[in-house]
């Protein structure tokens, strides 16, 4: 006998999104200089949310003057005085947590149990965590008196909007820099919401500056010349073109790019703990994340027990409606995310890989991606090779410890690794093995403010969240 | 009676432990300040920097897998036989930059003493600069430092010996491997350096020492897929820009060059720009229920 859910949905009610928004540029909402504006639609919905601005280059550059003539004061204010607006910011987004992750999964179709629970808190917490460190940085590790960088160009992209938001603006205030935050095309609207409560927190005009646009707008900040620090997250093509756009500048350059996340599970595994740290591993975000364990490397001998285990986890995966509670799986962000995600679904299907999903009715309406898995697949696999950004995952078999950290190094990113033993010893040895930024044992997708995040080889270089965080927006 | 007539060093490369001749047998010369020959040194090619980019690939893991302890101790092996060969890393270096004898013993002092400082770092740089973060939930996670793998250096130009040693060390003190580009005018000491390492327990390929025309060799590694960094500090402005551009290709490390006066003690900037951070988490248990114990 099959239970039914009865519809539980949050009220959208809480969020009260404006028609159109502008740019924030010294504090100020503004039209774009070209008149320029495009619409942000829900992903679920597919129904327009609101019509913003759109930044070109000459709004960069006005964006980028503000910034530059609040920098003079702001860096010279005491550290504590910074640390209080940090404070407050932090304690603003956690009073309207409940408006902000409603927004959030409106603009970005993520289920509302998943911006309530984890973006939101993660989001209030590097807030405080910052704040904290404003008036210590002489003790953070770089000196005794390490200074601001200047102005920092930071684009962000639409997986985690305000959460991105908080990794790059948090740091970069409490350090002494300003900012010019460009938020991706199809999430904007929770950074002009952070706008507001700029507003509320009294910052002074021009520390925080918020350019909605696309690619070009991306582009011309990055390239401006005025800016002495670029923050990315993103795409690896787009991050090693920003690399070359900085070269021979004297700009300081950080990159969070792209993953291919190995998640070793060995035959001492707690089975039920690594199904669902496999299904958080991947299906988290609907798997549109950089660090997400997309590749399954399991021990041959329990592949079998392990899989239908997971296959009948995944059976009750709830997709749908991203406002309802008990949704698991919500929207893929964009038309063209869905395509891109479609598309290297059916390579791996072409190329011999055996593709399995539950049965799961999709929506009619909006972007949607049943979770899916692929067995059979090899090394040499394209879904085994390219990052999918989505709810897809490649399942590959190991024999030794040895060949699973191989096959686990075999990328060219090193962003994030998941080990599933239950003897200690093998997680510090194949931790210790593995090129990655990050490993979680025996857990995965965990984040906090205080723990360094970033990659090795091409998934990036620098590292946010904790004292290392701090490096990105100092001159040492 | 005629005066003795002295026998010439061959200078040669320092590849995986080995001294080849430059794979394209060419040579350059080398003068001193006042443009008296002192040696031809080998001008390696494009196949050399490759060949020095597998040899110290294949010595990363090794070093790399070494404890910190054991670095320490080779690196001050190296100051160790430096001490005994000072007298030629005078004359060399008194040559190369046209110093008086005893202001290029004060460099060779400095440069001793900097292998001596780095040999003292392996083992700290973790505790300084890793440890465990407090995270808000039933986690233990531990951030540690990690080499980031293979690093091309272009050793700085005008400061032949303690410039060299100044850039090599970090590098290779955290566990690194490291190709090398001597000073093009001046390369003599940084391939006489190769000769003390080959003595001094550094496992054949950990350091690699090239000569020759800064810009051929150092296109190659900056667009090398297995290259992991580079670091720029002999590179003038127009090279440097171009070798980022070419290292962007793989996301390399760049450090850029900068203004040093190598004679001051360093920071830890010249280690941590060819370090990684890796970040361990692990659920914390629970003792149960009855919680009485503890």
């Amino acid at each position: 006998m099959a239970f039914e859910y009865a519809p539980a949905p949050e009220s959208r009610a809480i969020v009260d999104i404006a028609p159109s928004y502008g740019l924030f540029i010294d504090g100020e909402f503004a039209e774009a200089a070209d008149g320029k504006v495009f619409k942000t639609v829900s992903p679920s919905t597919e129904e327009v949310l609101s019509e913003v601005a759109q930044a070109g280059a000459e709004d960069v550059d006005r964006a980028v003057k503000a910034a530059r003539r609040a920098f003079e004061k702001w860096s010279a204010l005491p550290g504590s005085e910074r640390a209080k607006y940090l404070f407050r910011i932090a304690r603003i987004i956690q009073e309207r947590s409940r408006e902000l992750a409603v927004l959030e999964t409106l603009d970005n179709g993520k289920p509302i149990r998943e911006t309530r629970d984890a973006d939101l808190p993660l989001v209030a917490a590097h807030f405080f965590y910052y704040a904290g460190w404003a008036d210590k940085l002489d003790h953070a590790g770089f000196g005794a008196d390490p200074r601001p960088l200047g102005v920092a160009g930071q684009v962000i992209p639409w997986n985690f909007p305000l959460l991105m938001l908080a990794w790059k603006i948090a740091p970069a205030l409490a350090t002494g820099n300003t900012v010019v935050l460009k938020p991706a095309e199809t999430t904007p609207l929770s950074a002009l919401f952070f706008a507001d409560i700029c507003r509320q927190a009294g910052l002074p005009k021009g520390v925080v500056n918020i350019l909605p646009g696309y690619g070009d707008a991306g582009a011309a900040l990055v390239a401006h010349p005025d800016v002495n620090k670029v923050a990315f997250t993103g795409s690896t093509a787009v991050g090693k073109e920003i690399a070359r756009t900085v070269a021979g500048t004297r700009k300081k350059l950080t990159l969070e790019l792209g993953g291919k996340g190995a998640n070793i599970v060995f035959d001492d595994a707690p089975i039920d703990q690594a199904v669902e740290g496999i299904v958080n591993g991947i299906f988290f975000n609907q798997g549109q994340v950089c660090c997400a364990g997309s590749r399954l490397l399991v021990q041959e001998s329990i592949q079998d027990e392990l899989l239908d285990s997971l296959k009948r986890r995944l059976s009750t995966l709830r997709l749908g409606d991203p406002l309802d509670k008990n949704t698991d799986i919500g929207a893929i962000n964009s038309a063209e995310q869905l395509a891109r995600i479609t598309a290297l679904a059916e390579q791996g299907e072409a190329e011999g890989a055996e593709r399995w999903s539950p049965a799961c009715a999709l929506p009619e309406s909006g972007y949607w991606f049943a979770p899916t898995l692929f067995t059979n697949v090899t090394q040499a696999h394209t879904i085994a090779r390219d990052e999918i950004f989505g709810p897809v995952l490649s399942v590959l078999t190991f024999r030794t410890p040895d060949e699973a950290v191989a096959k686990a190094n075999n990328t060219q990113y090193g962003l994030s690794a998941g080990i599933w033993t239950e003897k200690g010893s093998r997680i510090l040895a194949v931790a210790n093995k593995l090129r990655a930024g990050v490993v979680w044992s025996n857990t995965f997708n965990k984040f906090d403010p205080t723990s360094p995040f970033g990659g090795y080889k091409e998934s990036g270089f620098g590292r946010e969240g904790g004292r290392h965080g701090l490096e990105a927006y100092l001159d040492v | 009676m005629s005066d003795r007539l002295r026998v010439f060093k061959t200078y040669k490369l320092y590849v995986g432990g080995k001294f080849p001749r430059s794979e394209s047998g060419r040579v350059y010369e080398v003068t001193d300040s006042k443009g008296n020959w002192l040696a031809n040194a080998p001008q390696s090619s494009r196949k050399d920097a490759r060949d020095a980019v597998v040899a110290a690939r294949k010595a990363f893991g090794g070093w790399s897998g070494a404890t910190a302890y054991n670095r320490g101790q080779v690196l001050y092996r190296v100051a160790e036989m430096l001490e005994g060969r000072k007298e030629q890393f005078v004359r060399e270096v008194a040559d190369a930059e046209g110093l008086s004898k005893s202001k290029a013993a004060a460099v060779v002092d400095a440069t001793i003493d900097r292998w001596v400082w780095y040999a003292g770092w392996t083992d700290k740089i973790a505790q300084v600069i890793g440890g465990a973060n407090p995270v808000a939930g039933p986690y233990f996670n531990l951030s540690s430092p990690e080499p980031t793998g293979v690093v091309a250096v272009l050793a700085p130009q005008e400061s032949s010996f303690l410039g060299l040693v100044s850039v090599v060390a970090p590098v290779i003190a955290t566990g690194n491997t490291a190709v090398v580009i001597a000073s093009e005018k001046a390369p003599l000491p940084a391939l006489s350096l190769g000769e003390v390492l080959a003595t001094s327990d550094v496992p054949g390929g950990v350091v690699n020492v090239l000569s020759g025309r800064t810009a051929e060799i150092a296109a190659p590694l900056a667009a090398h897929q297995d290259v992991n960094a580079i670091d720029l500090a002999g590179a003038d402005e127009e090279l440097a820009k171009e070798l980022e551009i070419a290292a962007a290709d793989n996301l390399k490390r760049v450090l850029r060059p900068q203004a040093v006066d190598y004679v001051e003690t360093p920071g830890i900037e010249r280690m941590t720009a060819f370090l990684e951070t890796k970040t361990v988490w692990h659920p914390t248990g629970s003792l149960g229920a009855s919680g009485s114990s503890y």
